[in-house]
């Protein structure tokens, strides 16, 4: 089975419920069942919706697993079941959806991986609002902290990703005739994605992702859109973005500011933490556990990291970019109440002062717009 | 007033949509849809006539009034249960039936290929100004185009496919329809070929891929365009950061070539606007004066746009107008901070400190 070619990914992109994410893929499974492809359904989430179970019709379930949960029976996606069963295509609905604990794995975008390694093609269906870089404009424009995100990677490595788009206003018509089914409606008032600038906003961001998505997959990648007034033609420079790791909360937000920022520009993006000690023992236990959080997070986006040994956290960082040819330097806002412009012992803004020959990005928070 | 809105349930979401739409409906001028395609074959035409039969199921009256002759095999089922109103024949051409329309006049009238060049003699020289008297006259249009046909969007098109077309529509019509939704799919990937055709096949899937690509951010820049009209009509000043703009501001130090090289690749990665600012002051050293003369040009030759503002404070003349703009991201140069600015905080620290949903990217001078 090691020898199998990887399976492929397709993944269903909506900006909100009820856009006809579900729809679109059972539409394709059932053209694929019709041209003969050995395809079975792997998880649909039906939620009482009259079209889209009928666009099941005629195709294979492989039973959910019971799992059990406190004192409750939760039902998932059987992997095992569907690795046995081993068809050329999976349909999986439902990509960011977190698996009840006790389950092999948390997320079912791992089931999907190891589907996928077994060279099991999956279709599958998400929302932009669940992707990891996108969390703090998700919470800009809704109000909302997704909990539940895929990080970019895994998205990006998918050999297509669709975008399932529908108007707002048509969105807005469903729910209103009672096309979108209860549990999506509750699900979208309670999100505040109800609004329609919401839904304009976050439209817009899932056909720019898309857009994003197919430029990433272009082979040519040289020349993505000629611009059309005649901008410089831009040498090829590599970019190299290092972010800076602390205890600060915000750190989660730069983090994936600077993953969204390399990803797009096609930069190496690194992470570090700077300990006088060159590791975290010396930090008191809520820092150094706000740290780890951190720098696990940064591993989970597929950044590289490393703790820094250097009793000044500026100029260990500033020397560390030198050294690695850094081209720019990302950091959180510093705190007001540190931001003295003299004798300033807040990082940002020594970096500032010591780095005048490189980029320094200082992320600024994203507030959810009032309104 | 925002704070209103906020308390809004969903019913009331319900009943404001509900009444905007009967406000429509009432309106002599009918509703436009467009379904928006990056090549043939992305399934506009099943899009458009299953939208069709999901409104003729509701009760709605919906009639064809153009459809291409031949149609995809999926969509023929589709086509069948509805009625057609034939194309009319004029000196061997063919052209909407607008009058026999305007006189069955239907709720909802579909028209397939909204950039047909209609034949010497019809009533109108384009399909799309048939359709506009369609929607004046009070019929609903559901309609279909691929990007290659909107006339601003030529010039790219050609550059992709090397292919020039001659019958377009203006981005000012598609920007005024009611609705305006992607047809979005991946190019078909054909069967296995010859190592030959298999680079035909390669460049081919490379063409539409990029004419993917272009409607994607054509589409978004529509939906774009659609939420500042909701945010001015209602009064909000806030944006929603959806889309990244970069203001370049330029000073008489800035190493402006660097600036511009990154903003550009940034601008064209993240498909975004690109703007370069300066703040016009009262008193400037001559020096300085050809030092800014010479940023500017840098900034002209790049084809920038740039805009002068003014404000005896600069910083606060930059976030005014980049909070008018919503802009993402600020470019500007290091401090040079000496003497009193030290003291004060220099302008740097305001963008920073004032500079909400805006990040400040800090550039060597």
């Amino acid at each position: 089975m090691s020898d199998q070619p990887r399976g492929k990914l397709k993944i269903f992109m909506g900006y909100a419920a009820g856009v006809g994410k579900t729809y679109k893929m059972l539409e394709e499974a059932q053209d694929l069942k019709a041209s003969g492809v050995d395809i079975v359904v792997g998880y649909f989430e039906p939620h009482g919706r009259k079209e889209t179970i009928a666009k099941t019709e005629g195709l294979e379930m492989v039973p959910r697993k019971n799992v059990q949960y406190r004192d409750s029976i939760f039902e998932e996606m059987d992997t095992d079941a569907i690795l046995a069963r081993h068809p050329r295509v999976c349909v999986v609905d439902e990509f960011p959806h977190t698996n009840v604990p006790g389950s092999e794995r948390d997320k079912r975008w791992e089931d999907v991986e190891v589907l996928l390694a077994a060279g099991i093609d999956v279709l599958t269906t998400m929302n932009i609002q669940h992707l990891e870089s996108l969390n703090d404009h998700i919470w800009q424009i809704s109000g909302i902290r997704v909990r539940e995100t895929i990080p970019d990677w895994v998205v990006q490595q998918a050999d297509d990703v669709v975008m399932v788009d529908l108007t707002p206003r048509a969105l807005l018509n469903r729910l209103q005739r009672g096309v979108v089914y209860e549990r999506q409606k509750a699900e979208l008032a309670l999100q505040n994605f109800f609004r329609e600038q919401t839904l304009v906003a976050l439209r817009e961001l899932a056909l720019r992702q898309a857009a994003h998505e197919v430029e990433h997959r272009l082979v040519d990648d040289q020349a993505p859109l000629q611009p059309s007034d005649g901008a410089l033609a831009v040498p090829r420079k590599h970019h190299k973005i290092l972010v800076l790791i602390t205890a600060d909360p915000k750190t989660a937000m730069v983090i994936r500011r600077a993953k969204r920022v390399s990803d797009f520009l096609g930069a190496e993006c690194f992470a570090v933490s700077v300990q006088p000690t060159g590791d975290l023992s010396g930090l008191p236990a809520a820092d150094r556990e706000a740290v780890e959080r951190h720098l696990n997070f940064a591993r989970n986006l597929h950044i590289e990291t490393r703790i820094l040994e250097g009793d000044d956290v500026a100029s260990t960082l500033v020397d560390f970019g030198r050294r690695n040819q850094v081209t720019q330097i990302f950091l959180t806002r510093p705190h007001r109440k540190a931001w003295s412009p003299v004798l300033s012992r807040d990082p940002a803004q020594r970096v500032l002062g010591l780095a005048k020959d490189m980029l320094i990005v200082i992320v600024s928070d994203r507030e959810p717009v009032s309104q | 007033m925002p704070a209103e809105i906020r308390r809004k349930t969903p019913e009331d979401y319900l009943r404001e949509c509900q009444a905007e739409e009967e406000a429509t409906a009432s309106q002599k001028q009918g509703h436009l849809k467009i379904f928006l395609g990056y090549a043939s074959g992305v399934g506009k035409s099943y899009r458009m006539l299953d939208e069709a039969r999901r409104r003729r199921e509701r009760g709605q009256d919906v009639v064809v009034g153009a459809m291409q002759s031949q149609v995809p095999e999926e969509v023929e089922p589709l086509l069948r249960k509805l009625q057609v109103v034939p194309l009319k024949v004029i000196n061997g051409g063919t052209a909407v039936d607008v009058e026999a329309l305007i006189l069955r006049h239907p709720a909802v009238c579909i028209i397939d290929g909204l950039a047909y060049d209609n034949p010497p003699g019809s009533r109108n020289p384009t399909r799309w100004q048939d359709v506009k008297d369609l929607l004046e006259a009070g019929i609903n249009v559901v309609a279909s185009i691929n990007i290659q046909y909107i006339d601003e969007l030529r010039e790219r098109v050609e550059a992709i496919t090397g292919k020039h077309v001659d019958q377009i529509v203006p981005l000012s019509f598609i920007q005024s329809a009611d609705e305006v939704e992607i047809v979005d799919a991946p190019p078909e990937a054909p069967m296995e070929r010859s190592a030959d055709e298999q680079v035909e096949i390669r460049k081919r899937e490379d063409r539409l891929s990029k004419l993917r690509e272009l409607a994607l951010v054509v589409t978004a820049d529509i939906v774009d365009h659609q939420l500042s009209d909701y945010l001015e009509r209602h009064a909000i000043k806030q944006h929603f950061g959806a889309h990244e703009r970069i203001l370049v501001c330029i000073t008489p130090r800035a190493n402006l070539q660097e600036m511009m090289e990154i903003a550009q690749i940034t601008a064209r990665r993240f498909h975004g606007d690109l703007i370069v600012a300066y703040v016009k002051q009262a008193s400037i050293s001559p020096e300085d004066q050809s030092a800014l003369d010479a940023r500017l040009a840098i900034a002209n030759a790049a084809g920038a746009h740039i805009e002068i503002l003014e404000g005896s404070d600069p910083a606060e003349a930059i976030l005014a107008f980049a909070r008018s703009r919503g802009i993402t991201q600020l470019f500007v140069g290091h401090s040079q901070r000496t003497g009193f600015a030290r003291l004060k905080g220099s302008p740097l620290d305001k963008l920073i400190w004032e500079g909400h949903g805006i990040d400040v990217c800090v550039f060597p001078q």
